[in-house]
């Protein structure tokens, strides 16, 4: 493998270990809120998106019903759909693949290939990050369900400061122009913005619309 | 229980699958392909946002913020991913000790 290959992988890793800390309190909320073991590591291997999962036990946890949560989590899940379509024409997958592939589509796999103007970087940028979530995800996802708090906080080390971080470190190479730092910046600021006054999930969503605009409204 | 997760699991998977599939020469319409390469900018940056600056329902101003100020200094000097992020970490940690 190159250097540069090698480069990616650990660079996946970091990003997996950062992201799959997060699955340990997952688990570990998904038992307080009564899900079973099984059902808690269903959550993470098959619908293996952290906000859809975060949501669904949420909704379960204020007392609503379990298929109001797959209606929340189906609706943060929209998000994937839009990171597919970036992904497309970069990653070019043969219909097999992408049939595999599809599931590993996340927030963190679509940073790492995005960011790479080979396609085999991108493929291996996609791939790396989201098999190195997914397990580790899982893994944590088990942890946490069983040991529940004893594991700790992430944010005692300081991991939710680190995943932003990654996502900064991810954006960066695309701020280079003018077009894109003010839409980096105008969806960061509608996407805050709406925290207070909408459900999770959907500030960033809207924030796609203000990249959706922006799209339709330029010019290059 | 196990319906809506089970439900849950297939719609969003078939919404990742949807993506991947749409065919290139959707994609091929100028204002398609921009707004496909604009997305992952406004929404990396939205969930920086909202990684960084909310709390629940509440926007908040803590150690996270001080870790991505470290991040972004940390990147202007051309630093490398692993140190970025755990430079990061290691700012919000040690400020929460204090």
């Amino acid at each position: 493998m190159t250097e540069a290959r090698r480069d990616i992988v650990r660079d996946a890793l970091a990003v997996g270990i950062a992201t799959g800390a997060y699955g340990v309190s997952f688990g570990a909320i998904a038992a307080a809120t009564g899900l079973s073991v099984l059902q808690a590591c269903a959550l993470s291997a098959l619908v293996f998106t952290g906000a859809s999962q975060f949501a669904f036990v949420g909704v379960v946890a204020a007392g609503g019903a379990p298929l109001a949560g797959t209606a929340t989590a189906l609706l943060l899940g929209s998000r994937n759909t839009l990171y597919g379509l970036r992904l497309t024409s970069l990653l070019s997958l043969r219909p097999g693949a992408r049939v595999v592939g599809s599931h590993l589509v996340i927030d963190e796999s679509t940073a790492m290939a995005v960011n790479r103007t080979d396609r085999d970087d991108a493929r291996l940028g996609f791939f790396a990050t989201g098999l190195a979530v997914f397990v580790l995800w899982n893994a944590a996802t088990v942890a946490g369900a069983l040991g529940g708090q004893a594991l700790g906080d992430p944010r005692d080390l300081g991991l939710d400061a680190a995943v932003g971080a990654a996502f900064l470190a991810l954006l960066w190479p695309r701020l280079e122009t003018r077009t894109n730092r003010g839409i980096a910046v105008a969806a960061a600021v509608v996407a805050v913005g709406l925290v207070p006054f909408v459900p999770a999930g959907v500030p960033v969503l809207v924030a796609a619309g203000v990249a959706i605009a922006a799209g339709v409204a330029g010019r290059r | 229980m196990w319906t809506a997760i089970l439900v849950a699991a297939a719609g969003c998977y078939l919404l990742k699958l949807a993506g991947l599939s749409v065919p290139e020469s959707v994609l091929a319409h100028p204002v398609m392909s921009r707004v496909a390469d604009l997305l992952p900018v406004a929404m990396l940056a939205a969930l920086i946002g909202v990684q960084v600056f909310a709390t629940g329902a509440d926007i908040t101003i803590d150690a996270r913020v001080a870790g991505l100020l470290v991040a972004a200094a940390a990147l202007l000097l051309r630093a490398p991913f692993l140190v970025v992020v755990a430079l990061a970490a290691l700012t919000a940690a040690l400020l929460r000790m204090i």
